[in-house]
């Protein structure tokens, strides 16, 4: 007993510092990994950037014959799939997190909560499977003829919608997208609705506000930074989804103005074509795009946090 | 203390895990074990050839089907002790390379539709049609193209929804290659090769998905591997044959192909059958090539692998016909044990 006391401080203090040692390294390990990675893929890529320069961002090409390569509708895919997801997923998630907070009776609001959350841990793969199988014949027969029919001739939407229905293509991707997202951000959402001080609820009630009133005016102001970066969590997502978009994009390096019509992802598009791609361009052109997609969400991720430092700023908040 | 004790279980963890490694390591390599890789095309027929000859000689085949592409690289590495591919090596790559090259099974490749009405064989297509669909100049199926080989067939005026696939892949290598074989246009156009840029249509990924799109895509067109075909029941088009013969996939067809074609001529085998002469010959008959190399790191593996492929060919039929595959004709059989014989000992 006697002998241990002295020892256990510096003991302690050894333990302490190693400690902080293992938690910083792991800290470290994550930046060098990140950095190795953008490095590993911009080096992989380098032949296609020197190949073709900036022309591989705005060459709209895809020829593996002809060894010419451009990323832009793989970019283009890329993106407004994830824009379009975003649109359908946003106000569907925040309408599911405040019927869980605010509106659904208190039996009901375990069994909802827990079906969105089993809808996140879904694999991707599924949801390219019922996309595949289920999803894109129905939009096929019910939804895109409908679509063309009455959006189509419209002036300048109509380019959206016009094609032939095959059930294949930006639209469909977007909606599974957007479903496979909308576990995310609700489930952030209903959190940090949760977490909106009651007496300022109750303080807008007492003052006579509506439902709406209260959503616009209190819960999302209060809300509004991580209601955001719930966003940019989704779309981080979208951004880089593989399985379910290939199912359901069409794999055509087409670029077309139609959401009727396929089109390609990035990820769809390496995961598609590495097995084969025998010649060291069409390779390095692959990696190359990888190079582009991890640049694609740092943009959207630095973006994401510029914007909460604003919000911070003006609102003196930044949670 | 804490810290030694930390260390101390980090280390009997660290040798417990190396250990359980080498132990893992040492136990395959006592049974002979010949490894390969490559096509995706002749993984069903080349497993049941495994199975069978394991059962007789013990020897364990590991064929990783990593695609064709994946499989030249890996012999040509030395990684492995064959390759298989779809697309035949031309005779200075494989010199280059030191490698020897013999086909091991013939499949084909087929045109399939989903038309209401048409029964499987019913649609008639020539080359050039086929080549004109597929670059998105023949458009909708009451095309008088379509009709006036079709005569008295109820087509449909819709449109012609085409599928190809989205991977890179041999069948996409032999299909393109036959279209080039009958157009002009589409030779100079996208031309031939595992993956081609697409002038119109949708990207299946592999043969299901190629297979599900046109199940699920009405007034579509795809091609997939005759396996498929046989497997799924799918509405498919006869072709027109160099001959000037409609003729439908078929082992007869298919074998047709291989007996007309000049396999005599072409050296190290380097010959894609499509648009082969014969009169009854299917005009997109596909084969599988296997790599070796000449001067193998490992003797006894490499004679190892050598005794499965002649095992294959001379023993391997019935499997094949079981798969849907064809056998390679007895002929080409000889031919390619001479060449065994001569060049890989």
């Amino acid at each position: 007993m006697s002998p241990s006391p002295p020892a256990a401080p510096t003991s302690g203090a050894g333990a302490d510092r190693l400690f902080g040692l293992v938690t910083a390294g792991a800290a470290w390990l994550v930046l060098l990994v990140l950095g190795g990675a953008a490095a590993s893929m911009a080096w992989g890529g380098r032949l296609a950037f020197e190949a073709f320069g900036l022309g591989f961002i705005t060459s709209r090409d895809w020829d593996a014959v002809s060894g010419k390569f451009g990323a832009l509708v793989p970019i283009y895919g890329t993106l407004a799939t994830s824009i379009i997801a975003l649109v359908i997923a946003v106000p569907v998630s925040i309408g599911i997190a405040l019927f869980l907070t605010d509106i659904a009776p208190r039996w009901l609001r375990a069994p909802i909560g827990t079906a969105v959350e089993l809808l996140a841990a879904i694999p991707s793969i599924i949801y390219g499977m019922w996309g595949l199988f289920v999803f894109a014949p129905f939009m096929a027969a019910h939804v895109e003829p409908w679509l063309s029919d009455t959006l189509g001739p419209l002036p300048v939407i109509g380019t959206l919608f016009t094609g032939p229905p095959i059930g294949i293509g930006l639209l469909t991707a977007s909606i599974v997208l957007g479903i496979m997202i909308i576990p995310f951000i609700t489930a952030v959402a209903r959190d940090v609705f949760n977490a909106v001080p009651t007496s300022l609820r109750e303080a807008a009630v007492a003052l006579g506000s509506t439902r709406w009133e209260i959503l616009s005016r209190v819960t999302l102001p209060y809300t509004r930074s991580a209601i955001i970066g719930a966003i940019f969590l989704g779309l981080g997502r979208a951004l880089g989804e593989t399985m379910a978009v290939t199912f359901v994009l069409g794999n055509a390096h087409d670029l077309s103005a139609s959401l009727l019509m396929p089109s390609n992802s990035i990820a769809a598009a390496i995961a598609n074509e590495f097995t084969e791609a025998d010649s060291d361009l069409y390779r390095s052109s692959l990696i190359a795009l990888a190079f582009l997609l991890f640049v694609v969400t740092f943009l959207v991720l630095a973006a994401a946090k510029l914007m909460l430092m604003r919000i911070g700023r003006t609102h003196g908040r930044t949670h | 203390m804490k810290t030694t004790t930390l260390a101390v279980a980090a280390a009997a963890l660290l040798t417990a895990a190396c250990g359980s490694k080498s132990g893992n390591e040492s136990a395959p390599a006592s049974s002979q074990q010949i490894t390969g890789a490559g096509s995706t095309f002749v993984y069903p027929v080349l497993s049941a050839w495994a199975a069978d000859y394991q059962k007789q000689s013990g020897a364990r085949i590991n064929y990783q089907s990593i695609g064709s592409g994946g499989g030249i690289s890996q012999v040509k590495a030395g990684t492995v002790d064959f390759g298989a591919t779809d697309q035949p090596l031309a005779s200075d790559e494989l010199a280059k390379a030191n490698l020897a090259q013999f086909p091991i099974v013939i499949g084909g490749i087929v045109a399939v539709v989903n038309l209401a009405g048409f029964k499987p064989g019913q649609l008639k297509l020539t080359g050039p049609l086929l080549a004109d669909i597929y670059a998105g100049k023949v458009k909708s199926w009451s095309d008088p193209a379509i009709a006036s080989v079709n005569p008295g067939a109820k087509l449909p005026s819709a449109n012609i929804a085409v599928v190809h696939r989205s991977d890179g892949s041999g069948t996409t290598f032999n299909f393109t290659h036959y279209l080039s074989q009958v157009s002009p246009a589409w030779k100079s156009g996208p031309g031939e090769g595992k993956t081609v840029s697409w002038p119109t249509g949708v990207g299946g990924k592999g043969n299901e998905g190629v297979a599900n799109y046109v199940k699920q895509i009405p007034n579509s067109i795809g091609y997939v591997e005759y396996a498929y075909v046989v497997q799924s029941g799918m509405a498919y088009a006869q072709l027109q044959n160099a001959a000037g013969t409609f003729v439908s996939p078929s082992a007869e067809t298919f074998s047709d192909a291989a007996q007309s074609a000049d396999w005599a001529k072409a050296s190290d085998f380097n010959l894609v059958m499509t648009n082969a002469p014969g009169a009854n010959a299917y005009p997109i008959t596909a084969t599988t090539f296997i790599l070796m190399p000449k001067q193998p790191k490992d003797k006894a593996k490499s004679d190892a692998a050598l005794s499965f492929f002649r095992y294959a060919l001379e023993k391997g039929q019935p499997q094949a016909n079981k798969l849907d595959y064809v056998p390679l004709p007895a002929a080409l059989v000889k031919q390619i044990e001479t060449y065994i014989g001569a060049s890989l000992k």
